[in-house]
Order: C-alpha cells, then structure tokens, then sequence
C-alpha cells in the first residue's frame, strides 16, 4: 500500500451541497479509507478558514496529498492548490473531487443516492490522488504586444486602452475601415447624440496613435501558441492602392463608372462604385478596389482611377500579403450580423417595397446616407404619414433565435421619434414587452409616451398589402392582436420598420475553433463565467468584447472593450505567464518508432529522430490534450497530471462499491489432490 | 432510489452505474451547467474528466466494464469543435473499433457510448445521461465478475462435461 | 542422490509446440541435461503424477510449464506443480496469456461441446455420444476431468514466477532463460524474459506517418517487401506486441500475429491496437469510418488472438438463460446486425 497521506474535505457548501448530501456521513466514511489520514467536513472550504485548514493540516499532520470534494475544479482548484503551496505541498497533488455541480445540484431528488455517488467521486479522486506526481508550472515571458480583431466600438475602445498605456496593439479589421456598426447609426439613444460625432474621435485617435498598427481589409488566418506567446498568421487582402502614395484625395472614385449597391455599409439601401471607401470619416482614408464589380478586373478595359490618381497610387496588380506576427494576448471584438428578414416572410420584407429593416433605417434617417437623412418611402421622395415599428423580429422567437436582443426596443424608441421629428407621421410599435432597463432608458420610453407615439402591446402576426377593410387600400396593413385590450387588430400603415434581431456572426463558430475559444448555443462566444468573468474565455490570454459575446448596446460594448483591457494589461504587468504542466513525454530508450503518433499531433509536436529511430515530444510545442498518449500501442508515453496509473486507479476508485475484491489475480482455490 | 427493476427485472434494488469520460472544455462544463442550471439526472453517472476525448484510452473502458460498471459513456466537444482541434475525431475511431470488438465479447454498443455536448449545451449532457441511463437500463447489469466465475464442476451422472 | 538441480517440464492445453521448441536449443539441450536432474517430463520422459506428489515440497528447483488451464487437470497440475517447484515457470503464449486456446473464451463449454461432436463438418457421430464425467464400464467407473467455460491463464490458477513469452518462445530466449537459472542471475520474480521495446524495434522495413483508407487481407495485396506492413494496410500487431521474435513475421511478407503479447506493463494488448488503429484510420464521419472498419473483419479475433484469456474481459459474457449461463452465440452479436450499427 501507498505510503502517501491523504486529508479529505468535504465542502457544504452553505446548503448548496449539504442540502442534499449527508456530508458528516461522507466525511465520517472518507475518513475510513485507506491512506486516508484527516477527513472533515466543514461550511466552506473556499473561505479563508477552509483554507487554513487544509494549509494547517498539510503542516501538522504531514499530508502529502489533499482532496477537497466541494464544487467544479472550474470553480475553486486554483483557490485549493494555492492553500496547498502556501503550505510547502506541491500544488499538483491536490485534487478536486466535485461533489456540487456533479452531485448535490443534479441529484436533489434523490438524496441517498446523492450521497453514495458523492462517496464514489471521493472514492475516486483519493485513489487518483495517490498516483499524482509534482509538477513544475512551464514559465514562459508574455509578449507585450496584443492583437486585436474587429475594429467596432468595442475593439476600438480595447485597442486605445491598451495603446494608452504604452504598449503595442495590432488592431485587424475585416473591412476597409474601423468603425463597425456604429458607424452605420445616425443618432443613439436615449441621449440621442449624434454617433458619428462621438465615434469619429475615437476612429481618429486609432488611426494616428503611435502603438497602433491598423490592418484593416484584412483576416487573421492562423493562430497558434499559447498565452504570452501566439503565433498569428494575419492575411491582408489587395487592396489595390498603394497606401504609401495615396491621399485619399477622392479622385478615383469620382471617376469610377461602375456602381454597386452597398450592401454592407448602407445596408443595400445605397450605391457606392468598385473603388470606394466607404464613407467619409473612414479610418484609414485610403479606399480599396472591389475586384468584382471593377470593370477593368471584369473585362480589362477601364482605368479611370489608375488614368485620375494624381499620384499614382492605384497598383492593379498588387497581391494580398500574408504577415506572420507574435503576440502576447489576443481580443477578439468580431461583432454580430444583422437578422435577414426575409426569414420570417409573413412580414414581407423582400417582397413588399415599404417594408424596411431597421439597418435600412438607420441608413435613411442618417445626415450622410443615401436619402440624405429624409425619411422616405422606397420611391425616395414620398414621405410616410403612419409607420409601424416591428419589435422583435428574430429575437423571443423559437422560430428563429430565442433570446432578446436588447437593444431593439431602445432603437425602436429612438426611430419613433426621429420618425416624429422628421415626417410628424403616426407611429405605431408592436412589441411584446418593453425592455428598457439600464439608466435613463425609461425616461427615454417615458418621453417617447408623452410624444404621442402608439404601443400595442402583441407580435405581429403579418404585414400584407391585401387590403381587406376600406382605409386599407395601397396601405401595408398590420396584422396583431392587441393583448392589452385583447382584440385583433389590423393597423393600416405607410412604413414598416422591422427591429431585426443581432446574429452571430456567420463565421462565428469557425472563427471560435480557429482561436481556441467555444460558442454558447446561440452562436457568441462563450465568457469564462457568466457573471464573474465576463470578458476572459475557457482559453488563457484570448478575450472578447461586444456584441461577438451576446447581443448589447454601445456602453455594454465599450465597457467590456475597456475590460479586456485591463486584463490584458494585468497580464503585460505580471510580465511572465504560469502555464500548466500537463504534457506528454515518450520514453526514447523504449519507443519502437511505430510511427502511429507522428500525425495525430494537431500541434505537430511530434518529431520523427530517424537516425535514432525514435519519435520526440517537442514541450514547447505541446498542449496536452494527450491523444499521443493514448494511441501509443507500446504505452511509452506519459501524459502528466492525466497518467494511466492515475486514471485507471480513478476508475477503481469510483468503482469502489460495485468491482469485485482481490481483482489482480484471482487464483482458484483448489488443494491438489 | 429510482427503480429501474421496471426496465428489466434482473437490477433488483440495485441501480446501473456508468462511468463517464469527459473532456476539459466541453463535455465536463457542459456537465457543471447542468449542475448551476439544477437540471436534474439519474444518479447513475461517475465521471472522470480528461483533457481532451483524445485521451480515452480503450484499456480505461475495458478496465471500467471489468470492475463492475454497466456501462461507459465518453462525451467531447462536437466535431470540428475539439479543443485541440481533432481529438474527438479520433475518440469516435477508437470507439467505433471499440464497438466491434466489445461486441464480439458479447457487450452491447449501447454499454459504451460516445456523445457530444458544448460547454454550453448543459441540457444536451443531461438528456445524453438520462438516454444512456435508460438504454443500460433496458440491457440490465452486467456485473463482468460473474462471468469470470467458474461454474461449478458439472460431476453429476448424465450431465456431458 | 543427485546433487543437480531439478528440473519438470509439463504440457497442459498446448498444442506441443513448446515442448519441441525447447528442444530447438539444439545442442545446448545437452548442456540442459547435464546440468539438471530432469525429474519430470510426460512428453519425454516416462515419470507419472504420483511421482511428483511423492516429492517433497519445493523439491523441484524449476518447472516450465507450457499450455493454458481450460480443465481440471490442468488446474489440478497446476497447483501440485506449484506447490514441488522452487521457481514455476510460464513457458509460451498459453501459459502466460492463452494464446490460441484461449480463443475458447469466444464460446463456452456447451458451445464446444455442441461443435465438436456434433457440428463440425468432419465428425461422424450418429448416436450423439459426447464424453461423460463418469462412465461405468464392468472392471469399474472411469473419470474424466471436468472441462471449464473458461480457458484461464498459469498465473490466474497458481502465482507464477517467470514468464515466457511467444508461441513458441524462440530458442534464444529458453536458453537465456536456461542460463539465468544455471547461473543463478535471475531477475525480480514476476517478470518476463525477454525485451522492453516492440516488434517495430526489430522490423527492417522502412515505416512512414500512418494513415490507413482501408485494411487488407493477406490474400487480397502483394505487399511491398521494404515497406511498413501496416502502411500498406495489412493489420501487423507488431506495434503493440513485446519484441523478441526478431521480426519473423514481417521479414516474410505476413503482419506480426501478436505471439508474444503486449509491451512490458501493458494490460489488455487488444485494447492498445483499438487505441492506435483508431487513431490513425483516415476518416471523419461516422460512415466513413464504418466503411474503413467493414474491411477489418473479426477486430477481437485478431486483437486478441494470444491475449484473450490474459485480457481485462478474459472472455465474452456469459448470458443468463433459465437460470443457467451461456456465451453469446457469435450470429447474435449486435454488430453483425446492420440496424444496429452505430
């Protein structure tokens, strides 16, 4: 039997876990196991005195292993193996047994089997205990530059931040310019200041500080390393202008005869031409060339910009380029999509001209969009008498996304009364509840009441043009039930706004996998812990900000911008990362270099020494996921912290109640005769 | 205690017990959202947690089935969402394989199962153990010792040896 | 009496192999008979089990046992030999982990039984006479041993103290093991004679990263002779088998069988060749995958074809029926079943 001593803790947990395990029942019997030295119970182990507990423990009754059963190693195993070092005990000999969020909170109906399974997973963590070896954490320096990715309000707030600090930021954007969707608003609520004016500084200060080096049209391709160290792969597509010649004078394209319909900037409710930017307070000023709508990359005629540009900066010829970087943290700001309306075709969008988003709309009531700030109808000169404003439209819908996209109501709000201000025409919103949390909202929603704008309280069931009533004729009628009052309604209308809702990205989950990071059910990226650890991710040293998260408006996203911030400065001050020690080894002296490892390798850390005829490890390169260690068909390699000793006594140990005795051999008993 | 007597007679007041396998970073938060979302499950799952599904060595699931577990359920992140890029594609090969020849021992598929759920999917992990739970159910224990027991001399007159 | 030290050799279910592979020592065997007192040896020698019960205990200083335990007798030898013998010996693939008649545990003594003297193709049988525990016969009763569902290894009936590995162990290695005893260097009991690497270790042939798109049989390919067998997709267990053999297998154009079991510490052979199969079959989809693994037909028959008996399930289940137990007739095993594919 193993030497070793083990103290076991059982956590209450207030009546988290006490509540329906029996953890004086447990404790008593962990105390009866074998190596088992101090087994005890107690309210929280988490708090100060649980863990001077252990740390007393581990000094006076000599422990050399402890287990703490109490809630997700998730949770509290950095809190535990902290105790454990500040008590002379290496760190990685601690183990977790996690009886809350695998137990106590999953079995509340069935409390004696609660119990017993407790008693298993503590079974189980003592007997996985004895078999762990101390580790060293790898130190490695952080790399005081950060990268991050999406040139939004939150981005942008990420990069300043960190930029004003005095350390390096490489900000990409996808797009020719910064700015993101804010750009593309007029006013914002409820202050109803304009956003260009308060967005342009900040696009201004990006693009002329010092520490940031902005890649805009540009998309990271590649990531790999770990935290303080990522190797990022950045493709900088062709932008077709020589950046280092180019004034951003406008000449070309005013030139430019060919004319596309933007559908990113002005939301398809606008034309721009194939070499553009795309609008005025873009930052970087230089446009880009849309090879596919160019004329001259359709057909090679053309080159009016190239025959315009006074100094000569459009380069047809120019290649995308493919910069290889290193970094020490990564900000990930990517955004969100807009709902397609055409989703839901009860509301016609597509299909019945006056049916306009809420992006269209904020092109249209925009000083600088394609109307020139006029609210019109899709003629371009008529302007509404009544408008109906579509909540919800994507959002609270099992049809499409369940979750509210929380800002809608408020951009609602903000469109009834621009609608007001603009065409003094009769608004109508159809919402399901009005959602105006967060300071000065309601006083927002409470002016807009006093404005005289319509709330009906009921989902649109449909907008048609099949005018049924007299009153409707040439209308777009909206069909609802008004839940306040109960009676359908059908309310005759110029204009139909929807609020579509905010989408993942349609790469999300690609962009997710290639980072590392996960994505909730939805399809944002998922925060480390929801309330706790907003902005960090499951992987070390990557953070999100904005609305890639889950939808939010624009202080949400400058907040957590300036959040991921300050980790990342936190991280830069400590100036060396602790990384955990689980990887894996080959034991040259008896690999047989079967060669079945080489490719399984995602890291490529392994390496084939033919001369030797054996296959190496490289530490550095490894991530311990330990798919090496288990294919190995001569088990020569050890995966460290997650052995094959460790595992398979684990499996014993949870098993404690149900394997059969004396397993090793079981020798028949017979006398010979 | 539930009683599973009602899916096959052979369990008694005993219930079955799988051993799980579960990744870091999917799979096992999946399971801990279970637990903060308090989505109840049967107490029939002891899991253990590996870095990755790559990690699942077929000798832990044997080993399992050997010392008296009813079943085995291995969860990971979904394809193309593997922590480490690809483990759990070589989770689902092994496995597979593992099937097979588990089979030709006379052990059910349906005693070693591989499923997926993300980090977020807390509902999906308990559905996946409450399924499991009852397709072990249904095949009844399987108490592996049993079979290692030699069956007593047949001596008696008439009975072939 | 003889001062030499003693020497028993025994056979119990083997098919021989081992007894003539001791004697592929060639001229050392005399060095053998030399050296020892051979006390015991039923193949070779005319000494009977009332003999060895006579002697004393721990009288025999080294017995090498081959053959696996599936009967009374064997079990019953087993443990007298134990008990005579200083150093117990598990001599070949059957002692140590089955080998061939291990292969058994796949079905049970009904099913052998049934087979044997009834089903199979060459019997001729007409009264259905199968072999009885007693039969009366006019000068008395005569026995036979009981014969088990289970075919057991040496160390799963007695403790043993040395192993042999292979079927048969190659001549190099009896006679390490016949001079370790002579010179009295033995290693720590409980280990095996031979080496720590795999057959890979050995193998000549020129081995690349693997990706396997689908498995061939012997019949169906000419291999490339300077190339790794299982690159080209012909299932060697000679990445998870204990190396000592010196490649014979592969240096002939036939994947390694696997005769002379796992690595050093490993458990379940058959497990470690699902693990890095698995890993390096090239497909992703649960269709793909199924399609790559229809061409590797019987996966336990081949990953367990020595291991079976020393393997961590030892043996297919054993089903309930009426209160009795029976193996699992291999037409219902579930994979076999497309609908129940998974």
């Amino acid at each position: 039997m193993s030497e070793e001593k083990v103290g076991v803790y059982v956590c209450h947990c207030g009546h988290n876990i006490a509540g329906t395990v029996n953890v004086e029942e447990v404790s008593e019997w962990a105390g009866q196991l074998p190596n088992v030295a101090v087994a005890k119970d107690y309210k929280f182990m988490c708090s100060s005195l649980g863990q001077e507990m252990v740390e007393e423990d581990i000094k006076k009754e000599g422990l050399t292993r402890v287990v703490v059963a109490a809630c997700s190693p998730h949770m509290h195993e950095p809190t535990f193996r902290g105790a454990c070092q500040r008590a002379g005990m290496n760190p990685y000999l601690f183990e977790m047994a996690n009886i809350r969020e695998h137990a106590s909170w999953v079995h509340q109906d069935d409390k004696p089997a609660a119990t017993e399974k407790a008693k298993a997973i503590i079974s189980g963590a003592v007997r996985r205990s004895l078999e762990l070896a101390p580790l060293e954490p790898f130190r490695a320096p952080i790399n005081k530059t950060t990268l991050v990715v999406g040139g939004g309000i939150a981005g942008i707030n990420a990069a300043l931040e960190i930029a004003g600090a005095g350390y390096k930021v490489l900000l990409v954007e996808r797009e020719p310019s910064i700015g993101g969707h804010m750009a593309q608003f007029d006013k914002t609520f409820p202050t109803l200041d304009c956003a260009a004016c308060i967005l342009t500084p900040k696009m201004f200060d990006v693009g002329n500080s010092p520490n940031i080096e902005l890649l805009t049209y540009s998309e990271v391709e590649q990531v790999d390393g770990y935290v303080g160290n990522f190797t990022v792969r950045i493709r900088k597509r062709a932008r077709k202008i020589d950046t280092t010649l180019c004034t951003g004078c406008g000449d070309c394209w005013e030139r430019c005869p060919a004319k596309v319909i933007d559908d990113v900037y002005e939301s398809g409710l606008g034309y721009r031409t194939a070499v553009y930017r795309p609008f005025p307070q873009a930052v970087p000023k230089y446009p880009v060339i849309d090879t596919e709508s160019c004329i001259y990359f359709k057909n090679g005629r053309c080159k009016a910009c190239e025959k315009f540009c006074p100094t000569g900066a459009i380069k047809f010829d120019q290649e995308d380029e493919v910069v290889v970087v290193n970094v020490g943290n990564i900000v990930l700001a990517t955004g969100y999509d807009v709902f397609d309306a055409r989703r839901i075709p009860a509301y016609g969008y597509g299909r019945l001209a006056n049916v306009f988003t809420s992006m269209e709309f904020e092109r249209m009531t925009n000083a600088s969009g394609p109307t020139d700030g006029k609210v019109v109808l899709r003629d371009g000169v008529t302007a509404p008498e009544t408008v109906a404003i579509i909540h919800c439209v994507g959002s609270r819908d099992k049809n499409t996304n369940v979750y509210c996209s929380a800002t809608c109501c408020m951009a609602a709000l903000k469109f009834a009364h621009l609608v007001k201000e603009k065409t003094n025409a009769q608004v109508y919103n159809f919402y399901i509840d009005m959602r105006t949390a967060f300071k000065d909202y309601e006083l927002f929603y409470t002016r807009l009441l006093e404005e005289g704008t319509h709330f009906i309280r009921g989902r649109a069931a449909e907008v048609t043009d099949a005018a049924r009533l007299p009153g409707e004729e040439g209308k777009l009628i909206v069909q609802a039930e008004d839940t306040l009052i109960g009676k359908q309604r059908r309310v005759p209308v110029d204009m139909v706004i929807l609020m579509v809702a905010m989408e993942p990205r349609a790469d999300a989950s690609e962009v997710a996998h290639r980072f590392g990071i996960g994505c909730s059910d939805a399809g944002f990226f998922t925060e480390r812990h929801p309330k706790l650890d907003p902005v960090a991710t499951m992987t070390e040293g990557i953070f999100i900000a904005g609305t890639c998260q889950g939808p939010k408006d624009i202080p949400a996203s400058v907040s957590q911008g300036e959040a991921t911030a300050a980790r990342v400065l936190g991280l830069i001050g400590k100036g060396e990362v602790q990384i955990e020690p689980v990887r894996a080894q080959i034991d040259e002296d008896r690999c047989s270099g079967c060669r079945i490892c080489n490719n399984l390798c995602p890291y490529n850390a392994i390496d084939f020494i033919a001369e030797k005829g054996v296959s190496r490890v490289n530490p550095a390169q490894c991530k311990g996921c330990g798919t090496c260690v288990a294919a190995c068909p001569s088990q020569v390699i050890t995966g460290q912290h997650y052995t094959y000793d460790s595992i398979m006594s684990q499996i014993e140990g949870l098993l404690y109640d149900v394997r059969s005795p004396n397993e090793k051999v079981r020798v028949v008993e017979m006398e010979p005769a | 205690m539930a009683d599973y007597s009602q899916f096959n007679p052979a369990w008694g007041d005993r219930a079955p017990v799988i051993i799980g396998f579960l990744c870091n970073w999917c799979s096992y938060r999946a399971a801990d959202l279970a637990g903060t979302s308090r989505f109840g499950y049967p107490a029939t799952l002891r899991d253990i947690r590996i870095m990755c599904t790559g990690r699942l060595d077929p000798t832990f699931v044997v080993k399992a089935l050997r010392e008296g577990a009813d079943g085995v359920l291995v969860m990971g992140c979904h394809p193309g969402q593997c922590h480490y890029e690809e483990g759990n594609y070589k989770a689902m090969r092994r496995i597979a394989l593992l099937q097979r020849t588990l089979a030709q021992l006379g052990v059910h598929p349906d005693r070693v199962q591989l499923a997926w759920a993300s980090a977020a999917q807390g509902g999906i992990f308990t559905e996946t153990v409450k399924e499991m739970t009852e397709k072990v159910a249904r095949l009844g224990p399987m108490q592996w010792r049993d079979n290692l027991e030699e069956t007593a001399p047949h001596q008696e007159e008439g009975v072939p040896l | 009496m003889s001062a030499k030290p003693k020497l028993a050799v025994y056979w119990a279910s083997s098919c021989g192999g081992c007894e003539i592979a001791i004697l592929a020592i060639h001229e050392k065997i005399l060095d053998v008979a030399a050296a020892f007192d051979l006390v015991f040896w039923p193949c070779v020698l005319d000494f009977k089990k009332a003999d060895v019960a006579a002697m004393a205990d721990g009288e025999i200083d080294v017995t090498l046992f081959n053959g696996a335990i599936r009967t009374e007798e064997n079990a019953e030898m087993a443990h007298l030999l134990r008990k005579k013998s200083k150093v117990l010996v598990a001599y070949g693939s059957c002692a140590m982990e089955g080998c061939i008649p291990g292969l058994a545990n796949f079905a049970d003594r009904k099913h052998m039984m049934q087979y044997i003297y009834h089903d199979a193709p060459t019997v001729d049988n007409p009264e259905g006479v199968e072999p009885q525990p007693q039969t009366t016969v006019p000068e008395g009763t005569l026995t036979l041993p009981a014969y088990w569902d289970t075919v057991k290894t040496l160390d799963q009936v007695v403790p043993v103290d040395y192993y042999l590995p292979g079927c048969p162990p190659e001549a190099k290695w009896t006679q390490a093991a016949v001079e370790a005893i002579m010179s009295g260097q033995l290693p720590p009991p409980g280990s095996v004679i031979g080496m720590d690497v795999t057959v890979c270790d050995e193998c000549p042939r020129e081995r690349e990263e693997k990706k396997i798109k689908r498995f061939y049989r012997p019949q169906e390919i000419i291999p490339d002779p300077n190339k790794c067998l299982l690159d080209q997709g012909l299932l060697c267990m000679g990445i998870a088998t204990r190396a000592g053999c010196g490649a014979l297998c592969p240096s002939v154009n036939m994947g390694c069988r696997g005769c002379y079991g796992p690595n050093v510490d490993v458990v379940d052979g058959g497990a470690r060749m699902i693990s890095a199969i698995g890993s390096v079959i090239d497909a992703k989809t649960p269709e793909e995958i199924d399609a790559v693994l229809d061409t590797l037909p019987d996966p336990a028959g081949y990953f367990y074809r020595f291991g079976l008996a020393h393997s961590m399930l030892r043996r297919t289940a054993l089903v309930r029926e009426n209160g009795d137990r029976r193996a699992q007739p291999l037409e219902e095993v579930p994979h076999l079943d497309p609908k129940l594919k998974t």
